[in-house]
């Protein structure tokens, strides 16, 4: 059994039902995201686990142990909020010793611990402040702080970087993944932000109306992902619409144009499907081999500075692609006959 | 911005003149209407009838009658507020923290709005008419409980029966002074304790009632200095017959006791110093609350 | 859960127990006028009580009067020192804050002191000049509630944006504050107004000690002579009361519902 165990975890509040038979088990030490838009349940789940929400129905365990029915202050977990959540009347040290002073534990035990915390974030020098004097970036990590100094068994983080500036959110984003790695402790961590959940997991669970669409790790989610949700909701795709023409042999038109995808298809032959790709493995010009080729014009370009997106109209849609600026070559202009490569092998194919 | 202008002191341009002008008519109005009549008082409490500087005229609050009127009315202020702060907060908690219905909360909000207004004269009426000798309540007790309520030796013309009858305005201005304070408990605070293992107890005693604090006691003073300064409500229940601080104030000015304006400069300038220093300690504390909150 | 929702419920009933009992009674001892019968009797002698008319009909026109004192004076203030004088604002607040700090009857004491019949300014020895000094004092303890809702209002307005605008159309200051300022924060003055309305329509220290025969002094006459009136007039008083707050919040909800959010 995995060290926090989730186990056909539902959730309603009267007649929504905001989480449907969710199912996750997580390694000890290990850094799972929640990843979905805002309503997809991500947070009730967490908040399950935290203890602030029952489930209606299902089980919660952290090693071994039965957390469903237990009060949040038993429970021994560690929550970092969206809004930091410090308590305005005590300095930061109060604020990452109040875990340990709630439970009863010595001065000395507690400055000690309050120091490593103080150290651990790289706050040594602020310890007297109170949170309002802190910018948003420090408040949070004081939060995070706060939640291990009781060293809990697990530690759960509710968008903890959404309400910081880009760039504080970037550098504290590799900060949580250090700590949490330097500690080794079984981690939570609720997003919105794709980026976030693929640059910091061992494995992300994405989520979409009360159920988990894929869980797997970053790699695979954003290059086999197995639902259309989250093929779309992970990083930008093209879809172009296809009719299945021979199922066996992978046959699609496209549109008019007959495309051979050189693998036996899911679907049935005179079913719709979608073919669709990343940006980054559409190459311009005519590549040979495994390739499928179609014809088209330039629509847009956008210069985005190391990276230039092309947008390319071609039979059964649009195709963006991604192409490295080069000095020496300037971007095509609109309305230029081009022709499109993309690889057999990276094509995905959706359920329409 | 003209650019002529810019080169001229801020003061000197004809706009700012104008301006002026803009502001002049409230601070004439406040001097007329606020400030001088105020400063007559205070400066009346320091002098006798010759215009000549003495302590006499506060000496004289210590006479015995104006002393036990000074301290029946701090203790009515203080006892009012007290119980004020005590059952609105219990009844701001409950519509904040106590999941009732929102419709419920938007009712008592609004009721606390008319009830806190609901000062003065007609407030006496309403509580004769429920407590008085054939009042409402009275006679609700004598014919299906068979109590005697006067013949336990209440009365609505009591220091008890005026602390109910201030509790009326007291309390709603608790309510609704105290519940954006309530609202400002943030949920994710008593969440960050309860997951760092506090209990409900430890949760208000080291979060929730520190945060409070300053609003609380600033609050206790407000409503000490708005029962100190009610007037017409003690006048409409009892008429003369309790004798607290603003009474005494009213018949020294009405000529109706000893005319002596200046001991009546007295009494109004101890009242100004007692109100001030409540709401003085209400302005500080409300600052000091306000820190905390962005 | 159960039992925070059961204390909560019984905070809410014990209250509403004490706050809706006064009330009950004021109404039942108003119909009792007539014995052995519910009746309107007493609202019908208190309406068709000449003194009842005239008292009311003099604190409506001086509540009414007092509220456009009040913006008069408040309104070009709070415009100017949101405007040109930012630094004046702390004392502007001061300043309006007073009237809660210093009992009113000390003020009115203040007023009889300063200006009675043998003073600069006699205002005590006429009957204009005492109905006068009545109405600025009514103004002056309105000061805290019309000065902070006017002073609410502005800010939620962009009054340098708006008053740039007006100038660059050609508008002068008077035009700019009654067509494009006032407008914009009216649903504030109301709520300043009504609030102003509640409090004057009953007062009764600054009416008694400036013998002035208002609705205040009316009603403690009454309270002192009759035995059910008094209590019609409580309730009469009470409509008035609700009347205004329920105005306020009807106005503040439709602002809500007319601004844009930003």
């Amino acid at each position: 059994m995995a060290f926090l165990d989730i186990q056909h975890l539902e959730k309603s509040f009267g007649a929504m039902h905001v989480v449907k038979d969710f199912n996750l088990g997580v390694e000890k030490g290990e850094f799972v995201s929640f990843l979905g838009p805002s309503g997809c349940g991500k947070t009730t789940v967490l908040r399950m686990v935290a203890g602030f929400e029952t489930p209606t129905s299902g089980a919660i365990r952290i090693d071994g142990q039965d957390m469903t029915c237990l009060p949040a202050n038993r429970r021994n977990i560690g929550m970092v909020f969206q809004a930091y959540a410090l308590f305005p009347n005590l300095t930061v040290e109060e604020n990452i010793g109040f875990g340990l002073k709630v439970a009863g534990e010595g001065k000395v035990a507690i400055r000690s611990r309050v120091g490593e915390m103080l150290e651990l974030i790289g706050l040594r020098q602020l310890g007297s402040r109170y949170p309002f004097q802190l910018s948003g970036g420090q408040q949070q990590r004081v939060a995070l702080a706060r939640a291990l100094a009781p060293r809990p068994q697990v530690l759960l983080l509710d968008e903890p970087l959404s309400a910081l500036d880009a760039k504080i959110r970037i550098s504290l984003r590799e900060e949580i993944r250090r700590i949490q790695r330097d500690l080794g402790i079984t981690t939570i961590f609720v997003t919105h932000d794709q980026e976030e959940a693929l640059s910091m997991s061992d494995r992300v669970v994405v989520m979409h109306q009360g159920i988990a669409d894929q869980v797997a790790t970053p790699f695979e989610i954003y290059n086999r992902p197995t639902t259309r949700f989250v093929a779309q909701f992970v990083g930008t795709l093209n879809l172009l619409e296809a009719n299945v023409v021979d199922a066996a042999a992978g046959k699609v038109l496209l549109g008019e144009v007959p495309v051979s995808l050189n693998r036996p298809l899911p679907g049935r032959t005179g079913e719709r499907i979608s073919l669709a790709a990343r940006p980054e493995i559409v190459t311009l010009g005519r590549s040979d081999g495994d390739h499928v080729v179609l014809a088209g014009r330039i629509a847009d370009v956008h210069f985005l500075g190391s990276v230039i997106r092309i947008r390319v109209a071609v039979e059964g849609g649009h195709l963006s692609l991604d192409t490295f600026n080069q000095p020496d070559r300037p971007p095509p202009s609109l309305g230029t006959p081009v022709e499109v490569s993309v690889s057999h092998r990276d094509l995905l194919v959706l359920a329409a | 911005m003209t650019t002529s202008a810019v080169s001229l002191p801020a003061s000197l341009r004809p706009r700012q003149v104008l301006s002026w002008f803009g502001v002049a008519p409230f601070f004439l109005f406040a001097l007329l209407f606020l400030i001088l009549p105020t400063l007559n008082i205070v400066v009346g409490a320091f002098r006798n009838a010759q215009g000549q500087a003495t302590l006499e005229n506060l000496g004289k609050l210590f006479s015995p009658s104006i002393q036990s009127a000074f301290w029946i009315s701090i203790e009515l202020s203080l006892l009012t507020a007290v119980l004020g702060c005590i059952f609105g907060f219990l009844i701001a908690a409950a519509i904040t923290l106590g999941d009732l219905p929102r419709p419920l909360r938007n009712a008592i909000l609004t009721f606390s709005g008319v009830a806190s207004n609901f000062a003065g004269v007609p407030l006496a009426f309403a509580f004769i008419a429920t407590l008085g000798r054939l009042g409402f309540v009275t006679m609700l007790l004598r014919h299906w409980f068979g109590i005697n309520l006067y013949g336990s030796g209440f009365s609505i013309v009591s220091f008890l029966g005026l602390a109910l009858t201030y509790l009326y305005f007291q309390i709603p201005l608790m309510v609704l002074i105290i519940t954006p304070a309530l609202d400002g408990l943030r949920r994710e605070w008593r969440e960050a304790a309860e997951s760092l293992g506090a209990s409900g107890f430890q949760y208000w005693r080291l979060v929730a009632l520190p945060v409070l604090w300053p609003s609380l006691l600033g609050t206790l003073a407000l409503l000490f200095a708005n029962a100190f300064g009610a007037v017409a409500t003690a006048i409409a229940l009892t008429g003369s017959s309790l004798s607290i601080a603003p009474i005494v104030l009213f018949a020294q000015i009405r000529g109706d006791v000893l005319n002596d304006p200046h001991l009546g400069y007295a009494i109004a300038f101890a009242m100004i110093v007692l109100t001030a220093i409540a709401n003085g300690i209400y302005i500080l504390l409300r600052m000091r609350a306000e820190r905390w909150v962005k | 859960m159960t039992g925070k929702r059961f204390w909560s419920w019984l905070a809410v009933a014990f209250g509403g127990l004490y706050f809706l009992l006064p009330l009950v009674g004021m109404f039942d001892f108003s119909m009792r006028m007539q014995r052995g019968a519910y009746s309107f009797e007493a609202y019908r002698v208190v309406l068709a009580d000449p003194q009842f008319q005239q008292t009311f009909g003099y604190s409506v026109v001086l509540a009414l009067l007092t509220i456009v004192l009040g913006i008069l004076i408040v309104v070009p203030t709070a415009y100017f020192v949101r405007l040109r004088f930012p630094g004046l604002r702390p004392v502007i607040e001061f300043i309006t804050l007073l009237p809660l700090v210093i009992p009113p009857i000390v003020i009115v004491f203040g007023y009889i002191r300063i200006y009675n019949t043998s003073s600069i300014l006699p205002l005590t020895g006429s009957w204009w000049g005492t109905n006068i000094l009545l109405l600025f004092g009514y103004v002056m303890l309105s000061l805290p509630y019309m000065y902070r809702s006017v002073d609410t209002g502005l800010r939620t307005i962009d009054i340098a944006s708006l008053t740039e605008a007006a100038q660059s159309l050609g508008a002068g200051w008077a035009r700019i504050l009654t067509v494009v300022i006032l407008p914009n924060v009216f649903v504030s003055v109301l709520s300043g107004a009504f609030l102003t309305f509640a409090i004057v329509i009953g007062e009764y220290v600054f009416a008694a000690l400036l013998n002035v025969d208002s609705f205040g002094p009316y009603m403690v006459w009454m309270g002192g002579n009759r035995a059910y009136e008094p209590s019609a007039l409580a309730v009469i008083a009470f409509a008035i009361t609700w009347a205004c707050m329920g105005l306020i919040q009807l106005f503040t909800s439709f602002s809500k519902f007319s601004t844009v959010r930003r």
